[in-house]
């Protein structure tokens, strides 16, 4: 594979945090370091054991395939392979593979002396998934209430899951985070769009600067974020739907056990007018 | 700065308070409902389930006494539903019923002093020979819903005159108020568990005659015609049946499917038999009550106060949390025989006796039933 000839300027020895030399090397496009390899082997190892777990299984139908946690009987303890062992090992890859994966982020941020932003930014997506599968089980004494790993079936759950609390629409953190989550929609779209506009004018027309773009959004809503700006609250908004989701779920069971309408009584009940 | 400090740092324990209060703190109780991994569970906060415990205490049962002897149909007079018990039984049945229903109030709640205990002068004596005939009748003619325990007048009452539990026809506005006009979207409304769905599921499906079913049996929108409309009052009726219970929808169901029975638990059963038992209770027994109901024991709209499902479950998934009172009072456990039924005073032939033993449940004290 050929490499741009100013590519060669940017890779440079060292910033790694484990293994030292011994993995800092390229192959192909790809760096491979420490945390590379334990990705690679970890991910593996949770796709085949996923794969494994389809073989055992009563189908090859993709929709599905469904590797389910344990009964609630096992609570925190191992489960018999075929019972739910699968799943709690393929959690185990899965968990340290999007770590490893957030860690070899850092390794290449420090090698290009960078800030740690898209580490940091990608650790709330392995947050929501560690909340799932391992801090609500953990609170709540039971791996079974991890989600199952297929397709169709890990939807099932998050309905069952929604409907233990009546009506999961009354959530107050998931309302957060759906809002988050359309905003984030939105505002990569808006941002999307606008980028597309400047950049890529059509035909007999010159490609527009961040004035043009300035001066849209100042017409349109009385101000403009900014180049940078838009930026900021791009990471905002769509770590806050990461973080927000997760709060929604681990306050669901482990802080609140009732139908998630009856919980606003707080606000009715104030002494104020209560 | 230091007051600043100050306030900042009252505010924030105002708020952790606010939060901590609105909050269950672990760990908690959990129960599966469906196979592993499909997220059918329950999740009990181990205080709710001692307050739970608490209430549903079973009072000490009042020592059984024989079915031998003179029947309570011959001696008293004007015995309509409970002529075929021999004296002793009916006299402890009165007693147990005074203790459940007019702990404080006594004998007089029903029967006026000095009057002649045979005499209907009371509404409330009406009321109650009503009230033992729909006992009787759930647990002869509905096992579908009330096997295993049964039901008692305590089951309802709990020392109450009325049972904590009861609803009335919800008033419609008389003039346009926009989104209240739908008998919808009111806070605060214990009937559908605190959401903004209809308040008043209870007239449509457990007094009219309609079947709780808006969910369509076909993949694709051909040809179902059920209002958006009909599918809150559906669901609000379901968050009736959760909160009554103190259950979640997946008590019942897997709500990838909420139509499929095949896919529903056992439960679910039980509940469609619940909703066909309490239509019966509130058309054929509360109802007629109405004409001679005083204004005040009346609804708004001057209906009588009807059962759903929190009458007798009161917050617990069995009421009592399935103990079988029953089997202690099984005068109440089949209605009076044909032939004693309307009860003129000379009729209750004996071997009625044995047919009422034969249906009592196994828990029954032997020396109640002979």
């Amino acid at each position: 594979m050929s490499m741009l000839t100013f590519e060669k300027k940017y890779r440079v020895r060292g910033g790694t945090l484990l293994g030292g030399d011994l993995f800092d090397f390229w192959i192909g496009p790809f760096w491979v370091g420490f945390f590379g390899v334990t990705t690679l082997f970890f991910a593996s190892l949770g796709t085949g054991l996923l794969v494994y777990g389809a073989a055992m299984g009563p189908t090859w139908n993709i929709w599905q395939i469904n590797i389910a946690p344990p009964d609630l009987s096992y609570g925190l303890g191992l489960a018999p392979l075929m019972e739910g062992g699968l799943w709690q090992i393929i959690t185990i890859c899965a968990t340290l593979a999007f770590a490893s994966w957030a860690m070899r982020q850092v390794e290449l941020s420090r090698k290009l002396g960078m800030g740690l932003h898209i580490p940091f930014a990608f650790s709330f997506a392995v947050l929501a998934y560690v909340t799932l599968v391992i801090v609500r089980p953990v609170l709540l004494g039971a791996w079974g209430h991890g989600f199952p790993y297929g397709i169709l079936s890990h939807l099932d759950w998050v309905s069952n899951v929604g409907y233990q609390f009546l009506h999961f629409h009354y959530n107050p953190a998931h309302m957060i985070a759906v809002t988050f989550f359309f905003t984030t929609a939105m505002a990569l779209s808006m941002h999307g769009s606008l980028i597309l506009m400047a950049t890529d004018p059509r035909e007999g027309e010159t490609v527009k600067t961040g004035e043009h773009e300035n001066t849209f959004f100042r017409d349109d809503i009385g101000y403009s974020i900014g180049a940078l700006g838009i930026h900021r609250l791009g990471v905002f908004v769509a770590i806050s739907a990461a973080f927000w989701s997760a709060v929604c779920i681990v306050i669901s069971g482990p802080f609140w056990t009732r139908g998630w309408p009856e919980w606003w009584n707080w606000w009715l009940e104030l002494p104020v007018w209560y | 700065m230091k007051i600043f400090n100050m306030k900042l740092f009252a505010g924030a324990s105002l708020l952790s308070a606010a939060l901590l209060s609105g909050c269950d703190i672990p760990p908690q109780e959990t129960v599966q409902r469906g196979y592993r991994g499909t997220g059918m569970e329950a999740v009990y906060s181990p205080e709710v389930l001692q307050e739970l415990v608490a209430a549903n205490q079973v009072p000490a049962a009042i020592p059984a006494v024989s079915s031998e002897g003179p029947k309570a149909g011959d001696v008293y007079q004007n015995v309509q539903a409970l002529g075929h018990l021999s004296v002793g039984e009916f006299t402890r049945l009165m007693a147990a019923i005074t203790e459940w229903v007019s702990p404080e109030q006594g004998c007089n709640y029903c029967h006026v002093a000095g009057e002649g205990f045979e005499k209907d002068t009371l509404y409330t004596k009406k009321v109650s020979r009503v009230m033992i005939l729909m006992t009787q009748n759930a647990n002869e003619n509905w096992g579908a819903h009330v096997g295993g325990a049964g039901v008692t007048c305590y089951t309802c009452h709990r020392g109450n005159n009325v049972p904590e539990y009861v609803w009335n026809i919800g008033v419609p506005p008389r003039h346009a108020s926009g989104m209240v006009h739908q008998m919808q979207n009111v806070a605060h409304q214990e009937s559908n568990a605190y959401a903004s769905l209809p308040f008043d599921p209870f007239t449509r499906y457990l007094l009219e005659d309609n079947a709780a079913r808006v969910a369509g049996d076909t993949a694709l929108p051909t040809g179902h015609e059920s209002s958006i409309e009909s599918t809150e009052y559906v669901y609000s009726l379901m968050m009736h049946y959760s909160d009554a219970l103190g259950v979640n929808c997946t008590h019942c169901h897997n709500s990838r499917a909420f139509a499929a029975w095949d896919q529903s638990n056992s439960e679910r059963v039980k509940a469609w038999h619940g909703q066909q038992m309490v239509k019966e209770m509130n058309n054929e027994y509360i109802n007629p009550t109405n004409q001679w109901l005083p204004a005040y024991r009346q609804g708004a709209l001057g209906d009588a106060q009807k059962v759903n499902c929190a009458t007798c479950h009161q917050g617990a998934y069995q009421p009592l949390l399935g103990a079988n009172m029953l089997a202690d009072y099984p005068n109440l456990s089949r209605l009076a025989p044909p032939a004693a039924a309307p009860a003129p005073a000379d009729e209750a032939p004996a071997e009625d006796m044995e047919m009422e033993s034969a249906s009592l449940d196994q828990g029954a004290s032997s020396g109640e039933a002979h």
